[in-house]
């Protein structure tokens, strides 16, 4: 019997090895090892050898036995394997079809700029105020040292909805209603974004509606120094850590000195080129000390409080960082405009 | 104001410095130059030439041939000019000179005739046409008799000239003249300055007092009034040099009397006029307010009626001149003029502005008015004047000046203090360096240690007060000399307020859902104005606020929407091809209830949107679907929903939209907004294809915004879902029976979804089928199937008796 095993297991691991479908295994199994195959058939006839051949059989068909089981189960498992991987490479999609496309908004690339000098001025300290876009007179004008009929008033062609009512012309009278609240005993930094308008006719480098934001700081003992200080740290993080600041003298009623700020030139670096007009400099914003008379009609007593101002527009900042070379195109709402900056 | 260099340099020693040097410093120092222009482009051999003989060119009408002695040998030269002739002196470009527009001058043959050359008129020469004056516009120039042959021309018409064009601020009126631009330049140079020759030699016995006298009825409007008599002008052209630099300024020769004016008036900031004395027909002057109604006739021959506010100078009788803007066409200097009344005034600047306004007439002498002139150069100038005039028009002026004068000539002191500068700006300062800025401007001053008291020259009528000295002292300190500092004093967390972030909230929301953000302009026109308002702002009976002023019909109005500007943006982009647009804007409009408004208008912030053509723009993958209504209702509530703020939507019939497709936002029962399609006649006009619209109250969302979600715990218990469909009446609105099924399931039902509407087959016709998916759980327990069961149960109870439903088996 002993070789009738040996037999059968070279003969069951032969069929084993030259199998390569899990439904042949599966048939070779039965054929072996299933009620009616061979490797049973052998262990029934035991029952017909004697007491000492019993258990010597009985350990070599058991090992047969094993042998035959492994031997199906390692193949099994590779057929089960070359399977799934037949499958999965029936299942291969061609990745380089694109993905299904998702909605993407974003924001206009004006409030990008107004949001990004917002965040850097709140981290500095600064409040941001709000005012109304129509506005008195008084807050445009007088409270800002410029009275009826002065000359100055020139400098901004204003829209008047009444001889009393106006739309705003720049944001300063938020700066005045700002320390008006305030009422002369405190200090405070702010800046206030927002709408303004002129009578001007819409062109290449003109609009009727543009936007601005302009800073204020009131305080004991402000200095000049502390203006430029501030415009310097602003530069650099607005149009990066190699530009310088100049300032440069210039006049606007509402402060005394006043400053027009220039940037170093970022395509030439300060030599003079097309972009600068040769001058190597870049006309960014305007400020200067708060004038006296400003201070004084709002409440601050301008022998103790002293203060700065600067004001700057958004789109002249786009223009310069973006190469936008049209400011009618901010509010002409082009699609494949609006797209470009989304990441602004 | 147009600064000629050449002419700069008669004041001030510029030294080696070029324009263009000089520009980058005066800019820095606080009065910026736009522009340094050359009077003309480098020309090259042209030289003075004598017309020593001048004949008709035998084979051509039109062209002269001409000897022309050049000096150092005469040439033949033709010349097509009309006006040139034998004894004249003339600009000669010499075979091989270069002009202007890269013209080479060569030996060439005209109709047979050799020609050696080119006799040159101003504008070949490269002058601006616009400056030249009249006679010599169409021919040659001729140069005065005196001028020597052979001479460079380059020099005698100032050709090398380069002018610096100042952009001047309001304060600077000091510098509308050359003394004042001298003053300046010198305090920047630290230079001394040199001025002008004010000598004036009276030979005349008569006295100007006896054929004038001078009455102003005006003090306050006209606190100077002198006036010089000259006799026996001759009227000819000015000086070469005068004209000179009258081209270089911008202003165009004329004569030499009018020149001179010009001339003082740009020196010394002066205006002056020159009255023809003998057809001002008067021996009196009287300045007073014209007559309402009252009219002259200008210089420049038009007609004017003058308003009574109008200061007039008259001869007693009618109006010679409007003061200070221009003079009347009655007593204008001519070629006949023999004697000259000569005006040098001071006229108040609010009182010139006002006439600038009221007439439309502005003219250099009415702008340096109106920003002020210096009071202690009125008589000067005059004086000046009529010295210039007795050596350039011949003429003999006579003794005494004829004045009216109540000006006030007084400096005004502005006390400097050495610390309070250093606080101020941040410095130090010392006080020596302040004495030498307070020299070099020209600034008389006392000092005494640390402190200064400074007599401001009344030239300077910007500097009033100790800030006005502060940035004098600052800018000749150089402002590149400040340090940078930061503020050390207030400590503020600044930051934006709740309603600011919460904007950027709402915005960030929208454009994550697929919006994009525009601006549109704030003012709009008649038709749109009263277009697409939400009804809740509707019923404030808001009036189209409008500009006194617009400057178009298309920008007149103040926008109650934002929604009419922002559709012209999607047929813009509809123009241009960009078919699939998702448009919101955040802004505010106007409303206001009075017809003339007394008070601002209130302003309302508002977000609104407009989507049309496809939602997906390339649909790879998905359905291909153009927007519908509940894409932006999807967009809408989710904004709510963000906000934790429960909205409700009814239908609504609002003008402009579509009356099966429009509901109306309520937030606890007030109307917020509307959303739907826009009226499909609206569409069309607008060539539109279907578009949807939502309009917003941010300011009610704000308010209602809590900003601090509580905490509820998340539920600890299993829920249940149970599905229920009801056949009901077609007209039964979906959101009704919704909102009974939580009211009635409350509070075991926590969540009610639609998932499915159907209508067809195995429904009948005027019913439609609607299935809710319910959410059942409690929060301290499982749920047992009864408890489920007997909800359930009263709420098919209820749709059944309140909507006459029934469960869908």
């Amino acid at each position: 019997m002993k070789e009738q095993l040996e037999a059968i297991q070279v003969e069951a691991l032969e069929k084993i090895a030259g199998t390569d479908e899990i439904k042949t295994l599966q048939e070779v199994r039965v054929a072996y090892l299933g009620k009616k195959g061979s490797l049973t058939g052998v262990l029934k006839g035991m029952g017909k050898l004697s007491k000492e051949e019993r258990p010597v059989i009985g350990e070599i068909a058991n090992k047969v036995r094993d042998a035959i089981t492994a031997a199906l189960d390692e193949k099994n498992e590779k057929l089960e394997q070359k399977a799934l991987e037949k499958q999965l490479e029936a299942e291969a999609i061609d990745v380089t079809l694109p993905g299904k496309p998702v909605n993407q908004g974003g924001p206009h690339l004006l409030t990008s700029i107004v949001e990004e000098i917002e965040d850097l001025f709140t981290g500095m300290g600064y409040e941001v105020r709000e005012g109304p876009e129509v506005e008195t007179d008084y807050f445009n004008f007088e409270a800002l040292n410029l009275p009826k009929d002065h000359p100055a008033r020139d400098m901004q062609d204003t829209f008047y909805i009444t001889n009393e009512l106006l739309m705003r012309t720049h944001t300063s009278p938020v700066q005045a209603r700002t320390m008006q609240e305030y009422q002369g005993g405190k200090s405070f930094k702010m800046i206030c974004p927002g709408k303004v308008y002129r009578r001007d006719n819409d062109d290449a480098t003109h609009s009727h509606q543009f936007t601005q934001i302009e800073g204020l700081y009131v305080d004991k003992n402000v200095r000049m120094s502390d203006l430029k200080g501030t415009l310097d740290v602003f530069a650099k993080k607005m149009f990066g850590e190699d530009r310088e600041i100049r300032l440069r003298p210039s006049f606007f009623p509402f402060t005394e000195p006043s400053v027009e700020m220039d940037i170093s030139c970022k395509v030439c670096k300060g030599a003079g080129c097309s972009v600068c007009k040769g001058t190597g400099w870049i006309e960014i914003l305007g400020g200067g000390m708060v004038h006296p008379r400003v201070l004084e009609m709002a409440g601050y007593d301008p022998k103790e409080y002293s203060g700065f101002a600067f004001g700057m527009g958004p789109e002249r900042i786009a223009m310069l960082k973006y190469g936008v070379n049209d400011i009618r195109a901010f509010y002409t709402n082009d699609k494949r405009f609006l797209k470009q900056y989304h990441q602004a | 104001m147009l600064v000629s260099y050449n002419w700069l340099k008669n004041y001030v020693d510029l030294g080696e410095i070029t324009p263009e040097q000089l520009a980058e410093k005066i800019t820095k120092s606080g009065i910026e130059v736009d522009h340094v222009t050359y009077i003309a482009e480098k020309s090259t051999n042209v030289v003075v030439g004598y017309v020593a003989s001048c004949e008709k060119h035998p084979d051509a009408d039109k062209l002269n041939v001409c000897q022309v002695d050049v000096g150092e040998e005469t040439l033949q030269i033709v010349c097509g000019a009309p006006n040139v002739a034998k004894g004249q002196k003339v600009a000669v470009a010499l075979p091989g000179a270069s002009l202007p527009g890269d013209i080479k001058i060569k030996k060439v043959k005209l109709r047979g005739v050799e020609s050696n050359g080119m006799i040159c008129s101003l504008k070949e020469l490269g002058l601006d046409p616009n400056y030249i004056p009249t006679d010599v516009a169409d021919g040659i120039f001729v140069f005065p008799e005196e001028t020597v042959v052979g001479e460079s021309v380059t020099s005698l018409l100032n050709l090398d000239d380069a002018v610096l064009e100042f952009d001047l601020t309001p304060n600077r009126a000091d510098a509308l003249s050359m003394l004042g631009v001298a003053y300046e330049v010198a305090a920047i140079l630290d230079q001394p300055i040199t001025l002008p020759d004010e000598t004036l030699n009276i030979t005349s016995k008569e006295s100007a007092h006896d054929v004038i006298s001078v009455e102003v009825e005006a003090e306050d409007l006209n606190p100077y009034y002198g006036a010089f008599l000259i006799k026996d002008v001759e009227i000819k052209a000015s000086p070469l040099w005068m004209r000179n630099y009258l081209m270089a300024a911008g202003i165009r020769p004329i004569n030499n009397v009018v020149d001179i004016t010009n001339y003082v008036l740009l020196e010394y900031g002066q205006p002056l006029h020159a009255f023809d004395y003998d057809r001002f027909a008067s021996d009196k002057i009287v300045v007073r307010c014209a007559v309402d109604g009252e009219k002259i006739t200008t210089l420049d021959d038009q007609e004017r009626t003058l308003a009574a506010e109008t200061l007039v100078i008259t001869n007693g009788k009618e109006a010679t001149a409007i003061a200070g803007v221009m003079g009347g066409a009655n007593s204008e200097v001519v070629g006949e003029t023999k004697n000259v009344l000569l005006e040098a005034a001071y006229f108040n600047g609010a009182s010139i502005r006002k006439t600038v306004k009221a007439t439309g007439l502005r003219s250099e002498a009415s702008t340096r008015y109106e920003k002020g002139i210096d009071p202690n150069r009125v008589r000067r100038a005059g004086i000046r004047a009529c010295n210039l005039l007795q050596q350039y028009a011949s003429g003999t002026v006579l003794a005494d000046v004829v004045e009216f004068d109540a000006l006030d000539r007084s400096e005004s002191i502005v006390e400097v203090n050495t610390n309070r500068v250093n606080e101020r700006l941040g410095t130090e300062i010392d006080a020596p360096t302040i004495a030498a800025i307070l020299n070099r401007l020209d600034f008389t001053f006392d000092q005494a240690g640390d402190d200064f008291t400074v007599h401001v020259p009344t030239r300077r009528g910007d500097i009033t007060i100790f800030e006005d000295m502060l940035e004098e002292i600052a800018r000749i300190y150089g402002y590149d000399h400040l340090p940078y500092t930061l503020p050390v004093g207030v400590a503020q967390s600044g930051g934006l307020t709740g309603r600011q972030a919460l904007k950027r909230m709402v915005k960030n929301y929208l454009q994550g859902v697929g919006l994009m953000e525009t601006m549109t302009y704030s003012l709009t026109n008649g038709e749109d104005i009263s277009k697409l308002i939400s009804p809740e702002v509707n019923e404030q009976n808001p009036q189209g606020v409008s500009l006194a002023m617009p400057m178009s019909e298309d920008r007149k109005y103040l926008r109650l929407s934002i929604l009419p500007e922002l559709l012209h943006t999607l047929t813009y982009n509809q123009a241009r091809n960009q078919a699939n647009l998702a448009f919101y804007e955040v802004g505010n409009v106007f409303i206001s209830d009075e017809e003339t408004l007394t008070k601002q208008p209130t302003e309302l912030l508002r977000a609104s949107g407009a989507v049309t053509g496809r939602w997906v723009e390339h649909p790879w993958q998905q359905e291909v679907k153009d927007v519908d209504f509940f894409v932006v209702k999807g967009i809408v509530e989710g904004l709510f929903d963000f906000l934790q703020i429960p909205v409700t939507f009814s239908p609504a019939k609002l003008a402009d939209m579509h009356p099966g497709r429009t509901a109306t936002l309520e937030v606890d029962g007030n109307i917020v907004g509307f959303i739907g399609q826009l009226h499909p006649t609206l569409e069309k006009a607008l060539d539109l294809k279907a578009t949807y619209v939502f309009d917003i109250n941010l300011d009610v969302l704000i308010k209602k915004y809590d900003g601090e979600p509580s905490f509820s715990a998340i539920p600890k218990y299993p829920s249940i879902e149970r599905d229920i469909a009801f056949i009901l009446d077609d007209t039964i609105h979906a959101g009704d029976v919704q909102a009974l099924i939580k009211e009635v399931g409350a509070p075991l039902v926590k969540q009610v979804k639609i998932f499915d509407v159907y209508q067809g087959e195995n429904v009948e016709d005027g019913k439609k089928s609607i299935a809710y998916s319910l959410l059942y759980q409690h929060p301290d327990k499982t749920l047992k199937d009864d408890e489920v069961e007997a909800s359930y149960q009263e709420v098919v109870e209820s749709v059944n008796q309140r909507f006459n439903a029934y469960v869908r088996s």
